[in-house]
């Protein structure tokens, strides 16, 4: 028989068919972070539920706290009130917390796969539609709400209408410049906003083999942007050599069994899917969204639609509403606009390999005047990384404020945001009206894009920067 | 499960219906990310589409008086995008609406939609858009979303709409409340845990 890698997965987690299409489905890690934690275990609480599998549950602190360097536990309104709880019910529960004062902590999409947590095929939830990053070391992971989670506390499971597969093939070179960011932010653009629903897809094609393990966590990140909750690439030598070592990998004879097991879930040759697309990542230039969907995306020396050449009537809608919110004409181009905030960070673009990509462009360099740009690390271990690289130094002589790990302006539910119509270039994942703020107006690109936009005070084409050896 | 669900089946939704067009229209307009920070769903339903209400000045289809005490929300394509917030669906059903009738919804929101007892159908462009003028026109008009017969009706007629068959079984059944059915799968769970090479070490 040949089979799917999801089909594979999919098989060896069912605990009981339902019918319907729908299966009850065990889950092999669940974890939480500090907005859906709280609600989640005082809900479990209320309804006098145990918490099955304390030791499968992670907590980690991430959307309300502060990134401020000298900040506290609780030092945001959203932490000051949520904090305590979650340090008092993740005790009483026995849940690990990586809180603030742990070495471990960070935004839990990169703090999972860099402590070995995310396996391939391994199922996992989290309360937070983005957990389909962790797909880019082969997890089939997904983001729940809240009823689902306390359903996954008190019973390890979850009942899962099977999605339909997907295989979403980019072959080609990428041309200097241009990286995982700017091939899915233009899958997006190419098939909408929807384009992925009722599917967990799988990205393979020569294009995704070359990504690095941290730019096949960028891929499969915004596969919520495009429809579907599970995004995953099968994994090869390099999610091995990636996992390898990491605290929570399997070792010695279980490494042995794992990676034969993960080498096995593998799509067999001949596999078919439901649905099959392409893109050619040899066409994709360096993407910059003009609108408030991330399927509002152009390329960098693009302009902003005319709603009169709208495909239809709901289309050249939602095109001007969008063009009215972001300020922008019909035929504006996007490259020259002032901006006057810059965001590198989030569960998109926050790991070594993005800041690494942001410093080269920076180094020697100063932000604009009138420029706030932020460097938020995903994790107390990328900005260890980073600072023993010296990128830090780099960023900050630059004129960049470095900051401590979060989710920060990505979702600005700490309070740290853009204020009303101001533009800002940002390594994040959604431009929705209001997302980094009330007001706020955000242009989604690279972690190169961003950088070359906070020199130059305007939204910039980072290719002018490229010295030709940038990575994959 | 949270607050507010009840076990009971959701066989029709009857009731007057409310207009809100556009595409993609995400969760993060729904309800604003500030409202995250509660520790209940408690008094979610004022704040539903706050941000979007406000810059409408009173000319919303939430604030729109013809509507008012909807039970059904018409909706357009990829509705509840982005953010898997439950407070989406929690703050919508706060306000009233019980049905949600739409070309095509997001699958985080139809997921806690369907945790919440809330059901989502979908129906073509032309014929959903043949239903929001109808409810414009005539907005005292009841609409019926009939599970059973897969239906919606309204003044022009009774249109057949989707749901999938597992959604649909969980809420006319009334075994959408999942935690109770899930607990009782006790022994058939460890084993399954048990074949997997994930949770060694642990």
């Amino acid at each position: 028989m040949t089979g799917t890698m999801f089909e594979k997965a999919w098989a060896e987690h069912v605990v009981k068919p339902l019918g319907g299409g729908e299966d009850l489905v065990w889950i092999d890690r669940h974890f939480t972070h500090d907005l859906s934690g709280p609600f989640s275990l005082k809900s479990l609480q209320e309804h006098g539920l145990a918490l099955r599998r304390p030791d499968l549950t992670i907590a980690v602190v991430d959307h309300g706290v502060s990134t401020e360097t000298g900040r506290s536990e609780a030092s945001t309104p959203a932490s000051e009130k949520l904090m305590p709880l979650y340090r008092d019910l993740t005790s009483q529960y026995g849940v690990r917390l990586f809180s603030i004062d742990d070495e471990r902590q960070g935004i839990v999409h990169v703090v999972g796969p860099e402590l070995g947590l995310c396996q391939p095929g391994a199922f996992i939830v989290c309360g937070d539609s983005h957990t389909c990053t962790q797909g880019g070391v082969g997890a089939i992971a997904w983001g729940i709400g809240s009823t689902e989670v306390v359903q996954v506390l008190a019973t390890q499971t979850l009942i899962v209408l099977r999605p339909k597969t997907m295989l979403v093939r980019i072959d080609g070179a990428t041309s200097p410049g241009v990286g995982a960011k700017d091939l899915i932010l233009a899958l997006i653009a190419k098939y909408g906003a929807d384009g992925g629903s009722g599917h967990a897809i799988e990205y393979a094609g020569t294009a995704v083999e070359a990504l690095s393990i941290e730019g096949r966590m960028t891929l499969c990140n915004l596969t919520v942007e495009f429809g579907a909750r599970i995004g995953f690439v099968a994994p090869d030598e390099k999610t091995f050599d990636y996992l390898m070592d990491r605290p929570w990998s399997p070792r010695g004879e279980a490494w042995t069994a794992a990676s034969a097991h993960w080498r096995w879930l593998r799509s067999d040759p001949g596999a078919t899917y439901d649905k099959w697309i392409e893109l050619d990542a040899g066409a994709v230039a360096p993407q910059i969204s003009w609108g408030t969907s991330p399927a509002h995306t152009v390329a960098i020396d693009g302009v902003a639609p005319d709603p009169a050449e709208a495909p239809d009537a709901a289309t050249a809608e939602a095109w001007r509403a969008a063009l009215e919110y972001m300020a922008l004409r019909p035929g504006a181009r996007l490259a020259g606009l002032r901006v006057q905030n810059v965001f590198i960070g989030s569960c998109t673009n926050s790991r070594f390999e993005d800041l690494e990509r942001a410093a080269e462009v920076v180094r020697g360099r100063r932000v604009a005047e009138g420029v706030r740009a932020w460097v938020v690390p995903g994790s107390q271990s990328v900005k260890r990384q980073a600072e023993a690289a010296g990128l830090r130094d780099v960023f900050v002589q630059a004129g960049f404020r470095w900051r401590e790990p979060g989710c920060s302006m990505c979702v600005s539910m700490n309070g740290e945001k853009v204020p009303p119509g101001e533009r800002c270039v940002s390594t994040s994942n959604r431009n929705f009206v209001g997302r980094q703020g009330p007001g706020a107006r955000t242009h989604l690109a690279s972690p190169e894009t961003a950088a070359a936009s906070a020199i130059e005070g305007r939204i910039a084409d980072a290719r002018s920067y490229a010295d030709g050896s940038r990575h994959a | 499960m949270a607050s507010g669900s009840v076990a009971e089946p959701r066989v029709r939704v009857a009731g007057r219906g409310c207009v809100l067009r556009g595409d993609d229209i995400d969760t993060d307009r729904i309800i604003p990310a500030r409202f995250l920070r509660c520790v209940t769903f408690d008094g979610l339903g004022e704040h539903a589409f706050e941000d979007d209400r406000q810059q409408a000045k009173g000319d919303h289809p939430l604030d729109d008086e013809r509507f008012d005490g909807a039970r059904v929300l018409l909706v357009g394509r990829n509705f509840g995008c982005g953010s898997s917030r439950e407070h989406a669906p929690q703050a919508l059903w706060r306000r009233g609406f019980e049905a949600f009738v739409g070309e095509s919804f997001a699958e985080i929101f139809f997921g806690n939609c369907v945790a919440l007892g809330l059901p989502c159908v979908t129906l073509s462009r032309s014929v959903l858009e043949e239903a929001m003028d109808s409810v414009e026109l005539e907005p005292g008009q009841e609409l019926v979303v009939d599970l059973e017969a897969r239906t919606l009706r309204y003044r022009g007629g009774t249109r057949p709409v989707e749901i999938p068959d597992g959604a649909r079984r969980q809420l006319v059944e009334g075994s959408w409340n999942a935690t109770a059915v899930l607990l009782e799968a006790g022994s058939a769970i460890d084993a399954r845990a048990r074949e997997l090479p994930y949770v060694s070490g642990f």
